[in-house]
């Protein structure tokens, strides 16, 4: 288990300095926009009276890492999910797959890239927290190991049992993730996808592909003696109406 | 081929269409030139939230669906040893070798970079659909090259290579049905991976199979739809002793793909969503009236079988009902997860019209001057078998 944020939306005040941090640390162009977008990493939203953070939720087991022919996209073991666009040859499954609905592209450009949060891949490397995390005066995210994060979070949850849904998000939601969230109001009035399977959806693809080399094997034995069969018949055929033949002549 | 000429001024129908390819072709290179000067967001209608589109849900599920007449009917021919199917072989694998070249220009123009295309045989991920993707397209469309190549080879003379290709055409035939199965089914295992996004009436573990299956089926009415197609424009016969079987083996794959979409339904408790005769629910009805119960029902009628127009209609039907499918897995089921509607854009039309009326342009070309159909070139005289 590597590093993580825990993002928690009942200390948020919606400052929005996490989100111009993120622009400035990885020189995206452009104002920070109300929904994720390739120039957009992260975005603060107001719902239901609190602010929530949309950001790149590092699954342990990514779906888009899974899915990308080229392995353009990795989970690193410190915790992020790192993206090299030199690879990418702009397939956009990571788009269709991600659970979470992350990865966006650069409709708007004719050699477009996929955009979305490395969590400060260079700074973690370097020791140093995320640029948001730091940027952050609330302690509404904050970085740190975790299994660190993760006992903060119960901390939380236990101290103030009424001010917390008794749920840490992230924990679980499509096989566990590196960034996680608490909050005072269910997580799907938050606009978090909720009904997410607990199993890492790249196993149920994997299942699948894990069979190929049996298949292959036992699909071309079949095939060749399909073949073997229906060749020997016809020879068979052929030799039989040879000898009627001779016998007649006879 | 002095006689083509005549073909073409005897009648006017050819010249007709041809200017329509030739007028549909050059609409397609302007939409390549802005798409690769202004971005995709300049041509299409996708989104951050709706990243595929027809490029992929008609362009390449269909065009990889629709050429699986070759896998079948090679196999029917070469290891089932069913040899008075040999003369519809050819068309069959034209078609294939003509579906996959119309993907792989779809591909080019979907893809962000598609000059990075090479980069799946460097750079492998064994754990990625797009990759088994990847590579089965590469090396399916080169078996499709290499089993067509006898043609072309025997057209100009050069027999010795025909005849060893020829003799190869055994583990040919087993590559060609193996690597067809792999890409037909990982079709419907791209789906797999979107259990919280596709439609309940559209996902199941089952997908791959269900891609593979109705692929045969839909493939099968392909190959009757082409000789129908080739019957008009050229006046032949319609191989009726030859397709009435094959309706026959279409009716069992896309019963048995039937009964396999019920069960899913079944097992996601889905039925509900049917009658309640949403969006979803009527583009379901319309997909399975169309290509799965209408084609069962009328061709298991061997009067109706037998019957050119009923025959033709059948095969119609399953091929426009497949069409619908992929592109209701495609689209339809994953437009309420994504918050969106996609309609594609005028210009995503262009280029995949334009693609088929390019192949299907080919494909009359290739009619005419090659062995495609028994009988040799048509309007090549009276002399049928040039090349021998």
């Amino acid at each position: 288990m590597g590093m993580g944020l825990l993002f928690d939306a009942t200390r948020c005040v919606g400052c929005g300095a996490c989100s111009s941090a993120c622009k400035e640390q990885n020189k995206l162009p452009g104002p920070v926009e109300e929904v994720l977008t390739a120039y957009t990493w992260t975005t603060v939203q107001p719902r239901e009276g609190l602010n929530v953070r949309r950001m790149c939720m590092h699954c342990e087991v990514p779906t888009c890492a899974s899915v990308c022919p080229v392995a353009a996209l990795t989970k690193t073991p410190e915790g992020p999910v790192v993206y090299d666009a030199e690879r990418c040859m702009g397939c956009r499954y990571c788009m269709m797959a991600c659970p979470f609905e992350i990865p966006k592209y650069q409709w708007d450009r004719p050699v477009p890239i996929v955009g979305k949060c490395i969590l400060c891949s260079g700074r973690i490397k370097e020791g140093k927290q995320t640029a948001c995390a730091e940027a952050c005066a609330y302690e509404a995210t904050v970085f740190g190991k975790k299994e660190d994060l993760v006992w903060e979070a119960r901390t939380r949850l236990r101290q103030k049992p009424g001010e917390y849904v008794n749920h840490i998000y992230g924990l679980t939601e499509a096989g566990g993730t590196s960034v996680m969230a608490i909050s005072s109001v269910p997580f799907d009035k938050l606009g978090l996808k909720t009904k997410l399977p607990g199993e890492p959806p790249a196993m149920r693809t994997w299942q699948v592909l894990s069979n190929i080399p049996d298949f292959v094997a036992v699909w071309g034995v079949l095939l060749y003696g399909v073949h073997w069969i229906t060749a020997r018949r016809e020879d068979v055929a052929h030799a039989e109406a040879k000898d009627n033949g001779r016998e007649n002549r006879s | 081929m002095t006689d083509t000429a005549t073909l073409a001024s005897r009648r006017f129908r050819p010249g007709f269409w041809t200017f329509v390819a030739g007028i549909l072709f050059l609409a397609f290179l302007t939409v390549t030139v802005i798409r690769f000067t202004k971005g995709l967001g300049a041509v299409t209608n996708l989104s951050d939230k709706f990243p595929w589109g027809i490029w992929i849900g008609f362009d390449l599920l269909c065009g990889v669906g629709l050429a699986a007449g070759a896998f079948t009917l090679t196999a029917v021919v070469h290891l089932f040893n069913l040899k008075k199917f040999e003369p519809i072989v050819r068309p069959t694998i034209l078609t294939g070798f003509l579906g996959y070249s119309f993907v792989i220009v779809a591909l080019l123009l979907d893809l962000g970079q598609p000059w990075r295309i090479w980069h799946a045989i460097i750079y492998w991920n064994p754990h990625s659909v797009m990759f088994e993707v990847a590579w089965c397209v590469m090396l399916y469309t080169t078996v499709l090259a290499v089993e067509f190549a006898p043609v072309v080879l025997e057209r100009f003379g050069f027999n010795a290579p025909a005849r060893f290709i020829h003799r190869l055409i055994t583990p040919l035939v087993i590559l060609g049905v193996m690597l067809s199965t792999l890409h037909q089914s990982s079709l419907g295992t791209l789906y797999l991976i979107v259990p919280s996004k596709l439609h309940p009436l559209w996902y199941s573990p089952m997908l791959p199979v269900q891609f593979y299956i109705s692929a045969i089926g839909a493939g099968i009415g392909m190959v009757v739809l082409e000789s129908y197609l080739s019957k008009r424009a050229f006046h032949r016969h319609l191989e009726m002793d030859l397709l009435e079987p094959l309706a026959r083996g279409m009716v069992v794959a896309l019963g048995i793909y039937g009964l396999m979409r019920l069960q899913a339904i079944q097992r996601n408790h889905a039925f509900g969503s049917i009658l309640e005769f949403g969006y979803e629910g009527r583009m379901f009805l319309l997909e399975f009236t169309l290509g799965v119960i209408l084609p069962v029902a009328l061709m298991s009628f061997r009067r109706l079988r037998s019957d050119p127009n009923w025959l033709v209609a059948g095969a119609f039907m399953a091929v426009l009902g497949f069409v619908m499918n992929r592109l209701n897995v495609s689209i339809t089921g994953m437009e309420a997860a994504s918050g969106t509607r996609y309609i594609p854009s005028a210009m995503e039309i262009i280029v995949s019209v334009g693609l088929v009326a390019t192949g299907m342009a080919v494909f009359a070309f290739a009619v005419r001057n090659f062995s495609i159909f028994p009988g040799g070139p048509i309007g090549a005289g009276p002399d049928p078998k040039p090349g021998a």
